[in-house]
């Protein structure tokens, strides 16, 4: 464990992808994720990484994938307006299956909105933001501890799935700063892609897009013998754009079946008095340090309230949300938008035993739920 | 000695384009002028963007990424950076360089990273059907342009020169062999290279313009083209109307990716010596 420091959340994203193993940055400077580009431009030459600032977020997208392909781990970080312009490539990153991780710190939207104020309307713009059925993986921290955290998960999940993974900070998390002790490198546990072996695969008989039982092909960085073509159009197995229906089919499938993957394996949330919960608040991103505050106090005036904080939003947490919704009577979806998460959780909160009543509250004039909103939403429904 | 065949994949073959297309023959430029340096393989990465030009390098046995559009440029950069050590080649069309990659055209360009760009000019999107595009000449009709084409077109030899790359050049599918050799230098040019090759559409862009076919397109070519050695030698009344060919522009400037490495060296030397 390190010591005890005043971090930024953008500042403890940078150390964790660096922790994970980033070497190669893109980006372009947008408020409010700008610190993390700063950061990477002095951070990563030091470290033999290589850090550029491209023309636009298109081609900071762009060039992160072809980094990838060499085989390094790599970053960019927007925020709303850039992660728009990247949706075409974070699609070509999903089709072609490379592992990268989008960091956008979200900001009050829709268009330029509020830059420097917080916003969770990107929710559903991160699951479904570049066209057609394609595997993402969403991650959104509410600390500035789980932003380290979160970013490496980002990066292990990125390498384990081969999908593109987006860190979903928002305004307050990126910019707040507090007291944390980060973990030191050797307390960091590290995935790294799967890459076939020269001594078991001849470059002859080497699959790029093979549809192994596991989902997940081995890849192979340019360069290292393994030559093959890499296209965003529909392809077969070797990567060649001819590829019949049924290739076709089995393609998309074998790509929108690594969210049952990610669902398994990188699913992360955390349970706050659940045990016995009866009004359940589900909250992600800075909300969920609100209602942190607001079930602790709700728990002193005899409420029976409990948090399920989402980390993974996307898988979203089908099965546990069911479950912890089944045994209580009110669910509470405090949010940063006009109701995006309350959507999903209704969809999934029904489905156990009993009928909660799920209640929505949100918030879109770019300030934050002060602990007390959340409480006197808990009082109301107890 | 390596040959053009040596880098086809024959299992990937026909290719898609139409009878009398002009971009088999600069691809077979590109490829002579490889041979000709005979690069291992496995160092060439060979990326492209979206349009009739993007699909060559999937017939051939490089390391090669088909991105998407207007975007090959910046794909490339992420790569030459990444990996200053592979010779990065760039295919890209008139439409795909010119109007959505025109500011991944114009940056790479000023940065003057390594990578070897040819823009196959056939002046239309041939792969949608015949549109108008940056490069197609005023008064040209298209799919788009349906009464002539009202916007004036760009020199973009001129644009990528302005921009800052080291080497420029133009040729076209009628001179095959001249092109092989400009290529040829552009591939040994350390930094940023741009070699527009103009090429014939006679499906989407030849009939509508009543080009006639294929070798009269070629034709065109011939007649409309100068070299810049015998430009030096004519007057401005002669040149009037001619498409500048050769070598326009080559200028020795720090490449990027290696200015970056001498930076990473440098910080790492800093360290050393603190330590």
């Amino acid at each position: 464990m390190e010591p005890a420091r005043l971090v930024q959340g953008n500042e403890a994203c940078v150390q964790g992808a660096i922790a994970a193993g980033c070497r190669f940055f893109a980006g372009y400077p947008i408020t409010p994720s700008t610190e993390v580009a700063e950061l990477m431009a002095e951070r990563l030459p030091r470290l033999g990484g290589k850090f550029i600032q491209m023309e636009d977020e298109i081609a900071s997208m762009a060039a992160i994938i072809g980094a990838s392909l060499c085989g390094a781990k790599a970053m960019t970080a927007t925020s709303g307006p850039g992660f728009s312009l990247k949706q075409e490539n974070i699609g070509f990153a999903a089709m072609c299956e490379v592992p990268c991780v989008v960091v956008n710190v979200q900001r009050a939207g829709p268009s330029t909105g509020g830059p420097t104020a917080p916003g969770q309307g990107d929710i559903m713009q991160a699951r479904w933001g570049t066209h057609g059925d394609h595997p993402i993986v969403v991650l959104a921290p509410y600390s500035v501890r789980d932003t380290f955290d979160l970013t490496v998960a980002a990066f292990n999940c990125a390498e384990d799935l081969r999908v593109p993974t987006i860190v979903l900070l928002d305004e307050v998390i990126g910019h707040m700063r507090e007291r944390v002790e980060l973990p030191g490198q050797s307390e960091v546990r590290v995935v790294d892609r799967r890459r076939p072996d020269p001594s078991r695969t001849a470059p002859e008989d080497f699959v790029p897009y093979a549809h192994t039982p596991d989902l997940v092909p081995e890849m192979a960085d340019f360069g290292s013998g393994y030559r093959h073509h890499i296209t965003g159009l529909n392809h077969d197995e070797r990567g060649r754009p001819f590829a019949s229906p049924a290739e076709v089919d089995r393609l998309v499938r074998r790509l929108n079946g690594k969210m049952s993957l990610a669902a398994q394996r990188w699913g992360l949330f955390q349970e706050v008095a659940t045990a016995d919960a009866e009004v359940l608040v589900i909250a992600a991103g800075s909300p969920a340090r609100s209602a942190k505050e607001a079930v602790r106090s709700a728990r002193q005036a005899g409420i029976k309230a409990g948090l399920l904080i989402l980390q993974t939003i996307w898988p979203f947490p089908a099965v546990k949300v069911a479950d912890l919704a089944s045994r209580a009577r009110v669910v509470i979806v405090p949010e940063l938008n006009l109701g995006q998460l309350v959507g999903e959780v209704e969809r999934y909160a029904c489905r156990g035993r009993g009928e909660p009543r799920v209640v929505s509250l949100t918030r879109v004039d770019t300030e934050l739920f002060p602990p007390a909103q959340i409480y006197e939403a808990l009082r109301e429904v107890r | 000695m390596a040959t053009a065949r040596d880098y086809l994949l024959s299992d990937a073959l026909p290719h898609i384009w139409c009878p009398g297309c002009g971009h088999g023959t600069i691809l077979g430029a590109l490829l002579r002028a490889i041979a000709r340096i005979d690069p291992p393989k496995d160092d060439v990465v060979m990326i492209s963007g979206i349009g009739c030009a993007g699909r060559a390098p999937g017939y051939l046995d490089f390391n090669t990424l088909h991105t998407t559009h207007g975007r090959a440029l910046a794909f490339a950069t992420g790569v030459k950076l990444a990996s200053p050590e592979r010779r990065v080649i760039v295919i890209t069309g008139d439409g795909d360089a010119a109007a959505i990659g025109g500011n991944h055209l114009i940056h790479a360009a000023r940065r003057n990273i390594g990578v070897t760009t040819i823009c196959f000019n056939n002046s239309v999107y041939g792969m949608t059907g015949g549109q108008y595009s940056p490069l197609t000449p005023l008064g040209a009709f298209a799919t788009t342009a349906p009464y002539g084409q009202v916007e004036p077109a760009f020199d973009l030899c001129e644009l990528a020169r302005a921009a800052g790359a080291s080497f420029v050049a133009r040729g076209t599918a009628h001179h095959a062999v001249a092109l092989t050799d400009l290529i040829y230098q552009a591939l040994q040019n350390d930094g940023f290279s741009f070699v527009e090759a103009i090429s014939q559409c006679p499906v989407s862009y030849g009939r509508r313009n009543k080009l006639g076919n294929a070798a009269q397109m070629l034709r065109w070519q011939r007649d409309n083209t100068v070299n810049v050695k015998a430009a030096a030698k004519m007057t401005p009344e002669q040149l009037q109307g001619k498409i500048l060919t050769g070598v326009l522009h080559h200028a020795v400037r720090p490449e990027y990716a290696r200015s970056y490495e001498q930076l990473v060296a440098r910080l790492g030397a800093e360290r050393e010596g603190k330590s």
